[in-house]
């Protein structure tokens, strides 16, 4: 649908399919999470999801007269945990109210932060090397959830069709963390690798299920575009609904595209709040933001403010473990490979069992190759790392062919066993190479005219024969033998000769 | 003390009868015609009495929000009781299926 | 105060020692008071409800566990009224609003808690200004209160229902609530004690806000004694509060009666001149020369922000109250007027269920915040709050205590001040600048004007000033003439 060029350069550009224009998308994306606390955010409600509507309510959250908010400790922990992973700033801060009416929200108003936000001026390093930044990273609560019925029965929970709502508030005054991005995105794809790397984050400190799913990690964007070399933005629309990673891509540039249809077509993108229709594939309009919003921000005077000292900030970065950008910085210098090509390792939570293995003397190459290739199962991380070292030294020392050790490897996620015992128990032959190099002089006596060709020709014609002699000694070893092996001696014997 | 050009009231224009109706809406109540000519008055007085603070200068002064200085002020994460559901929907004015009812919620969520 | 047949237990203390002691049982006492109620209340009309059968099930439970050796506490028997924003659980909390008609709360007020732990016996939820906005009672939805001293005549607010209950000896003690004068100024014009603690001194957990950053919970009583005994059982920290001091206070009630030898007191020149009445005046000014001759220092202090108190009062209360009266909107409780879809249900319920005054603060608030004006109104409002506690700060450097008038005048007529809102508002000129420092300050009865009805003197004290605060109130007590003297 769009011409993405170029996912790895920081400035991506569109072009427009109608003109050929080169145009940039700018996206800022507002992630909302859930915090996995115990309590909601200000009262002892079970902060769970799933339950029987309305039976995890309080004069608290269902904000009856008279009742007072208490800060939940653990929400301030968690906040500040994810705004040091996010690299950002913990700063003194406020509650203030937002004041709005709709039925979801108990009081009218939702307790936020605005001006004076717990964490500031932060970022993440997505996976592929770019930095997105991070301006908040702030505490508020969650709304209640409503239910759309129509008697009618078409249609039928989409709010356009109701004849009337029903709300659950076992949601409401659940603790979020709304992390408020900068327009630095340039991309779907790059969307969604935030996004991703968010979610890794989330997961690895532990401050949220991060469930897009079941709401718990809820996503909008701010899309706008500009021609290449324009500096003027053009109005933004907020892009809501996206449920998916797979919608996050797919809504972001499906709207860059509307919004260049639009502008080169001479007319003007509306500055509106827009709804992802997944199944359709297409944003629609929803609530104009011509006339501003007047939520009359103030202080929430129920509350007092948060100042964590320096000690209980300390506290936090001590208690932090690994971020996955670090792990692939900590994993890319083990194996002597940038950060970019480990990505997958890090993602799959292999990267401590790869890093132990090369520190346990295997061949980095090897190792990651099986990370990446061989160990998508679970228990894969329980490995012993001795066990993967010892089985990529087997291969290297000719004793196991690759095939081999992909079914060795097996059966070691699976019994824990080592690789010897395995192998032997299993009937593979160590090959030994002497065999191997008479096998091999024996097919390069056959076939004379190839190999003068092999030894003198040029890089290209050389490619193309060591396809040819891997192929026949693959053959004449019924494949058993090491392509990698076979290769070195087959370099080895191109020296000896030229 | 007194330098009337540091006070933003002074600034400020009087109330009007848009200004009335605007809020009106912001806070949810519907006035009469002559409900908005009443307050109209009444708040433009109330406002313009305000104004005395003009001759105060508040040039650096820190806004006040809490009578007493309290900060971090914090509860253990554990859960407590809830209120029985039955007791929490028999204060609504309608229900259905454990939940409140509502009129058809039209415009779209802030 | 009208007799009751208690034989001559009228007070909280007497009533609460002999209930203790099995020397009168808190049925009998109970029944005294319900008897007062029954002839008097409908002419003064100071309860939204009376609650007789829950109090005489309380009452005979109490005398019950004083039979079987219990102690129910220093309130043992103690006839109570509540101001009708309290939350009592099961029991009609209404604000005096038609929004809030017939909603019964799921939970106590932590006070109401501390009350029921200390013996006392709740005799009824007592009317208010609607949402306790008002200085006269006459903003209640359900009719106003009379003056006991003069039924032609309002009995203050918010908490007149509250004031007008033990004036009229429905009970020897009440609880109200204070956001701007609505303890102190009805009861000055009722003739009876009344307390606005410290903020946070109180829990407000259970209290219906109306602007939390100023209200704040406090005792009506007889007596001072009777106040300071109340006030040490509602007193105190409380986690479901996170405004609550959670430093535990000094009780009042055993230092009482320690006089106010050396104390130095000034008397607020801001307050004591133009806009009170003479006989105001002239109360004030005996009741300093009595604190002199107990032995206190007197002296003139300044607190030059104090007149802008109001300016800056009436902004930043309708404030918070615009926000804390969004979520009566006809979803959750109370009152629903139906509409086609929600948003017009909501507005027609607000619109049905809210009266002028509370209708015209939450514009006023609404409008104070809004975009475009916060900077102007709000925001300079919470400025001259800091500049109105900085100047107590610096009286205080002198001062010990401060004194002036609780209300300008002494109880006016009904419909005299309701015309312009602007004259209503500025009855609460000498009360407001407590609440916006989060002080104590306390009225207490010190003789009658030129009309005869009440005058109330102001003792302020700086945060948890209570204890001196209390000392000189007793000794005010002590040398006020009696209603009696003074109006024959």
């Amino acid at each position: 649908m769009t011409d993405v060029q170029d996912k790895t350069e920081p400035k991506v550009t569109v072009t427009s399919p109608t003109t050929g224009d080169e145009w940039e998308i700018v996206v800022g994306l507002e992630v909302h999470c859930e915090l996995a606390t115990a309590t909601k955010l200000f009262c002892s409600c079970p902060n769970q999801f799933g339950d029987e509507p309305n039976t995890n309510v309080c004069p608290v959250c269902l904000g009856l007269p008279g009742s007072l908010p208490v800060l939940n400790h653990m929400v301030v922990e968690y906040a500040m945990t994810l705004g040091r992973a996010l690299e950002c700033s913990v700063e003194p801060s406020v509650f203030a109210r937002k004041n709005y009416f709709y039925p979801d929200m108990p009081k009218d108003y939702q307790v936020s932060q605005f001006d004076r936000p717990i964490n500031v001026d932060g970022f993440i390093d997505l996976a592929d090397g770019s930095r997105v930044g991070i301006e908040r990273a702030h505490i508020e609560e969650d709304t209640g959830k409503n239910m759309h019925k129509s008697t009618g029965g078409g249609g039928g929970n989409r709010i356009h069709d109701a004849d009337y709502s029903l709300i659950d508030y076992n949601r409401a005054g659940v603790p979020l963390v709304e992390i408020v991005g900068r327009p630095d995105i340039r991309s779907g794809e790059q969307a969604k690798a935030y996004v991703d790397e968010l979610r890794a984050i989330l997961l690895a400190t532990g401050v949220s299920d991060a469930k897009m799913e079941e709401g718990s990690m809820r996503c909008d964007a701010n899309v706008s575009v500009r021609r290449v070399g324009d500096p003027v933005l053009g109005k933004r629309c907020e892009v809501k609904n996206l449920n998916s990673l797979r919608s996050i891509g797919r809504a972001i540039d499906h709207e860059a595209l509307r919004q260049i249809d639009l502008l080169e077509s001479g007319e003007t993108v509306k500055q509106e709040t827009r709804h992802w229709d997944e199944e359709k594939g297409r944003t629609r309009s929803g609530r104009s933001k011509e006339e501003a919003e007047d939520y009359r921000y103030f202080q929430e005077p129920d509350l007092v403010p948060l100042e964590p000292s320096a000690e209980w900030i300390a506290a936090i970065d001590a208690a932090m473990p690994l971020l996955p950008a670090a792990r692939r910085v900590r994993l890319g210098a083990a194996a002597g490979v940038d950060p970019t090509a480990v990505a997958l390792h890090v993602e799959r939570g292999l990267d401590d069992l790869a890093v132990a293995a090369i520190e346990a003397g295997g061949d980095p190459a090897r190792v990651l190759t099986h990370v990446e290739h061989n160990l998508a199962v679970t228990g894969a991380a329980a490995l012993a790392p001795e066990l993967l070292a010892q089985l990529v030294t087997l291969e290297l020392e000719g004793k196991l062919t690759a095939t081999q050790g992909k079914t060795v490897l097996a059966d070691m996620v699976a019994t824990g066993r080592d690789p010897e015992t395995i192998a032997a128990e299993l009937g593979f032959e160590a090959m030994d190479t002497s065999a191997l190099e008479a096998t091999i002089d024996e097919i390069i006596a056959a076939n004379a005219d190839d190999w003068s060709e092999f030894v003198t020709g040029d890089d290209k014609k050389r490619g193309k024969l060591t396809g040819f002699f891997v192929g026949q000694i693959m053959k004449a070893t019924k494949g058993q033998a090491d392509g990698k092996i076979v290769t070195a001696i087959l370099n080895e014997r191109r020296a000896a000769a030229g | 003390m007194s330098d009337p050009h540091s006070s933003a009231v002074a600034d400020a224009a009087p109330i009007t009868r848009d200004d009335v109706v605007h809020v009106a809406r912001l806070a949810r109540l519907a006035l009469s015609e002559t409900e908005i000519e009443r307050f109209t008055g009444q708040l433009a007085a109330i406002l313009d009495h305000a104004r005395d603070v003009e001759s105060l200068d508040v040039e650096g002064v820190p806004p006040m929000s809490h009578p007493f200085p309290l900060v971090n002020v914090l509860r253990d994460d554990v859960v407590g009781p809830c209120v029985d559901r039955d007791e929490v929907l028999a204060m609504a004015p309608a229900v259905e299926d454990g939940r409140f009812r509502v009129p058809p919620i039209l415009g779209e969520e802030p | 105060m009208s007799a009751t047949p208690n034989d001559g237990l009228t007070t909280a203390a007497s009533i609460a020692r002999a209930v203790r002691a099995g020397a009168a049982s808190a049925r009998e006492v109970l029944e005294g008071y319900l008897a007062t109620i029954e002839g008097r209340e409908p002419e003064i009309h100071a309860f939204n409800l009376v609650l007789a059968d829950e109090a005489r099930a309380v009452a005979d439970e109490i005398d019950r566990r004083v039979a079987a050796g219990d102690d129910p506490g220093p309130l043992a028997g103690v006839p109570i009224a509540l101001k009708d924003n309290l939350c009592t659980r099961g029991i009609p909390t209404t604000c005096s609003s038609k929004i809030l008609e017939g909603w019964c709360p799921p939970y106590d007020a932590t006070v109401v808690q501390k009350l029921a732990a200390a013996g006392a016996v709740s005799v009824g939820k007592t009317n208010l200004d609607e949402f306790a906005m008002g200085s006269s009672t006459e903003n209640s939805a359900f009719g106003p209160t009379r003056n006991p001293h003069d039924t032609g005549r309002v009995p203050g607010g918010s908490s007149g229902g509250s004031a007008a209950a033990v004036a009229a000896g429905f009970a020897p003690v009440s609880l109200g609530s204070d956001t701007g004068g609505s303890i102190r100024q009805p009861a000055s014009l009722c003739g009876v004690v009344g307390v606005k603690p410290t903020y946070g001194l109180v829990s407000r957990y259970g209290l219906v806000a109306f602007a939390s950053s100023l209200d704040q919970i406090g005792p009506f009583a007889g007596t001072v004694e009777d106040a300071a005994i109340l006030l040490d059982v509602i007193a105190g920290h409380d986690p479901r509060d996170s405004t609550s001091i959670p430093q535990a206070a000094a009780p009042v009630a055993p230092t009482l009666h320690d006089g106010v030898e050396g104390l130095r007191i000034g008397l607020i020149a801001e307050l004591a001149g133009e806009g009170m009445a003479s006989d105001v005046l002239g109360r004030l000014h005996a009741a300093a020369a009595a604190l002199e001759a107990a032995g206190a220092k007197i002296g003139e202090a300044s607190i030059p922000a104090a007149t802008y108190g109001l300016s800056a009062y009436y902004l930043i209360a309708p404030a918070e109250a615009s926000s804390n009266l969004a979520r009566y909107d006809g979803v959750r409780y109370g009152e629903r007027v139906d509409a086609p879809i929600t948003g017009e249900m909501m507005e027609a319920t607000r619109t049905a269920g809210f009266g002028d005054e509370v209708k015209r603060r939450i514009m006023l608030g609404t409008y104070a915040l809004s975009a475009g004006y916060y900077d102007a109104y709000y925001g300079k409002a919470l400025k001259v709050r800091t500049l109105i506690a900085r100047d107590f700060d610096v009286a205080y450097e002198q001062f010990d205590l401060l004194l002036s008038p609780t209300s300008p005048t002494t109880a006016f007529r009904f419909g005299e001040k309701t015309a312009d809102p602007l004259t209503m508002y500025l009855n609460d000129v000498c009360t407001i600048p407590t609440n916006l420092a989060g002080h104590a300050a306390m009225s207490v009865p010190f003789g009658v004007g030129d009309d005869g009805m009440p005058i109330g003197v102001q003792i302020l004290a700086p945060a948890l000033g209570e204890v001196p605060m209390f000392r000189a109130a007793a000794v005010l007590e002590a040398a006020a003439p009696t209603t009696g003297e003074v109006s024959a």
